[in-house]
């Protein structure tokens, strides 16, 4: 490195390289994608229906994550608080929004209802739990423990062991026939891939309340205050920001996004107690390969381990969760803060 | 037994006072306790206790002096215990080599050690709550692992059929001896505990709890050292997992479920980890609660008296029941200094 003599420039340099690396992926995947299958391909991965539908089912399934986990991480990068009661905000968003859908008739008012009533469930536990025991990290992961426990319990007192379907809305309902080909009949005519609208839908919101997330931080004047106190708690509330209000709004709203994704899997899906500890696992595992604090890391965490999911579901049936595994420890092991995370 | 100890304490002044008084009378009181109980207090209160207390112990291990609050202590329990179910007998008929008691247990144990030390070189690349984090991911994996996997771990339903063997002509499931064999793995634990505290390896440890860069800096391996930790309370946590498989006769994935887990955090938090008593006197505490709460508030509502005890000793004292007691007595002591006036 420190030779005098200057080395001639490589002929592509390594990010060259890397970019080169990144258009040959995507390329191999729009072929995939869009090409008549030949044979051999069938052996490996069944059939290329059975594969869009991994795909596609991984996007939607990390959709949904990214909804349960963006709280999660928001709600750690800033208060260095490990919410474990995380997973009891969803399901109780979820029947929290049964309730609302079928008292008011609309699937919206469902939404609405438990995205405000869980986001002050979540202002609530901030103002008048978390606030006491600030600073002391262990206490407080103790605490919503805790709260965890309790919750499932009281839960299971007043919803029952039963499991809820929340009915999706007709303009909801129904498949749409995508543009993808997946096979050919012998008379020559191509067989479109259909696909659940929901489920489309799942995803766009997803990618809705992500880009919403980053204005809010970006363009915003208390997304700003959020992003500094991420990065310096203790400077922020020097400079004579009141931090309680900014932690309340931010665990206020990681709560009610907690309880929306209640309702958009519980609709997808179904709700049922167990769920809790389900959702919790997943905002862990995305969190811990995504990057904590990080709401780009949320988002590619949640899109790995939503296909991770269903590659293993299909492929590696008994396994599945092994390749889940699998994922978090090789993050761990090569990069400790996670994909997107800064370093520790 | 009584008169002996007591003339072989006066014989050698020094032997009650190295153990502690303290020590002395509960050892007899554990002793002698098998006189005053009956069977259903011997194993499902006593023996559970046990079991239960050294579990707790190996978490007490690695949070009270190596500062890792781990979420995955019944995994690795689990571990030991499915390792006896495979390689030893089980009446499930799947897997099951039969081996011996004498190499399936150590097996199990020495298994369940390095799978201790291996979340620990995972979760050693962290620190603080984010072990927590991960310790709780594993555990959760390795439960719907098992949970789905019929090939290894049979599933769903698990193994069942797991006695503790009979040898040199006792019959060791009985309450009576069972019970000694739970004291005897649970006292050996806790000595060691109490060894491995004052050793220069548990010195270095608590060391590193207070100031990882401080002793990185002065030259310890902070990872190996709390590798290392990580193994001894595997071993601990795997003997207990042993002894919990043939305490229930049993094990599935609901034995190493997510409430198990919690349960061993909620044992050593409630007992305190400042001192490894701790651990035993909060496993006492969930076992009784466990076994006379349901009168109180029916079987239905459980978990919300326990959680809500949880949370109360949490809000109230942090370093648990112990350090409720500490504060208690220097309270106490403070009165009788003050002169009266």
């Amino acid at each position: 490195m420190s030779s005098l003599q200057t080395t001639p420039a490589p002929l592509v340099s390594a990010t060259q390289w890397r970019g080169l690396l990144w258009l040959l992926a995507l390329l191999v995947l729009a072929w995939l994608v869009f090409a008549i299958w030949p044979e051999w391909l069938n052996m490996f991965l069944i059939s290329k229906k059975t594969f869009i539908s991994v795909v596609l089912n991984g996007l939607t399934l990390g959709g949904l994550y990214f909804l349960v986990a963006s709280g999660f991480t928001l709600i750690f990068g800033l208060m260095h608080n490990v919410n474990l009661a995380h997973g009891s905000l969803y399901l109780l968003g979820a029947y929290v929004g049964y309730e609302f859908a079928n008292a008011g008739g609309y699937w919206l008012l469902g939404v609405a209802g438990a995205f405000v009533f869980v986001g002050l469930v979540g202002v609530v536990f901030q103002v008048l739990v978390f606030r006491r025991m600030e600073g002391d990290d262990l206490r407080q992961t103790l605490i919503s423990i805790g709260i965890s426990i309790v919750a499932a319990d009281l839960m299971l007192a007043v919803w029952s062991g039963g499991t809820y379907q929340i009915m999706v809305p007709d303009w909801l309902d129904g498949a749409i026939t995508l543009p993808i080909v997946t096979a050919l009949r012998s008379n020559g005519a191509a067989v479109y891939l259909s696909y659940p609208f929901y489920r489309v839908v799942v995803l766009a919101s997803a990618v809705v309340i992500g880009i919403g997330l980053w204005l809010l931080l970006n363009r915003t004047r208390v997304g700003m205050m959020i992003r500094a106190g991420v990065d310096d708690r203790e400077m922020l509330s020097a400079s004579g920001t009141n931090v309680h209000r900014v932690f309340a709004i931010v665990f206020g709203l990681g709560a009610g996004l907690a309880g929306f994704a209640g309702v958009v899997g519980g609709s997808a899906l179904s709700v049922a107690p167990g769920e809790d500890v389900r959702y919790l696992l997943t905002s862990l595992v995305v969190v811990i390969v995504g990057g904590m604090g990080s709401i780009s890391g949320a988002a590619l965490g949640a899109l790995v381990i939503g296909l991770a999911e269903q590659a293993g579901l299909v492929y590696f049936p008994t396994y599945g969760i092994v390749l889940t595994f699998v994922i978090m420890v090789v993050t761990l092991a090569v990069r400790p803060q996670g994909l997107m995370g800064k370093s520790l | 037994m009584n008169d002996a100890q007591l003339t072989r304490a006066s014989v050698a002044p020094g032997w009650v006072e190295r153990l502690g008084v303290a020590h002395v009378l509960l050892g007899l009181v554990l002793l002698v306790y098998p006189a005053a109980a009956s069977d259903f207090f011997l194993t499902q209160i006593g023996g559970y206790t046990l079991i239960l207390g050294t579990l707790a112990l190996s978490l007490m291990l690695l949070a009270g002096y190596g500062g890792m609050v781990s979420l995955a202590q019944i995994t690795v329990a689990g571990v030991a215990g499915y390792s006896v179910a495979i390689f030893g007998d089980n009446a499930t008929h799947v897997m099951g080599f039969g081996w011996p008691w004498w190499i399936a247990v150590p097996y199990a144990v020495l298994l369940a050690a390095i799978a201790s030390a291996l979340i620990g070189w995972i979760s050693a690349r962290t620190d603080g709550v984010y072990t927590i984090m991960i310790t709780l991911a594993i555990a959760m994996a390795m439960f719907y692992f098992t949970q789905q996997n019929y090939a290894l771990f049979n599933g769903h339903s698990g193994y069942s059929g797991l006695q503790m063997p009979q040898f040199w002509g006792v019959v060791w499931r009985d309450p009576l001896p069972f019970y000694y064999v739970c004291l005897g793995v649970a006292v050996t634990s806790y000595a060691a505990v109490l060894y491995a505290r004052d050793s220069s390896f548990g010195l270095s440890l608590q060391a590193i709890r207070d100031n990882p860069r401080r002793m990185r800096a002065i030259g310890y391996d902070v990872t190996l050292h709390k590798v290392f930790a990580w193994f001894l309370a595997g071993v601990i946590a795997g003997l207990a997992g042993v002894l919990l498989v043939w305490f229930n006769g049993r094990i599935s994935p609901g034995t190493i479920g997510v409430n198990a887990a919690i349960d061993v955090l909620i044992v050593a938090v409630l007992g305190g980890m400042r001192h490894p008593i701790g651990a035993f006197i909060g496993a006492l505490v969930v076992v009784l609660l466990k076994t006379f709460a349901i009168d109180l508030v029916g079987a239905d509502r459980f978990n919300t008296l326990i959680g809500l005890v949880f949370l109360a000793i949490v809000f109230a004292s942090p370093d648990g029941l112990l350090g409720l007691w500490i504060r208690f007595r220097s309270k106490l002591d403070k009165r009788s200094i003050r002169p009266p006036s």
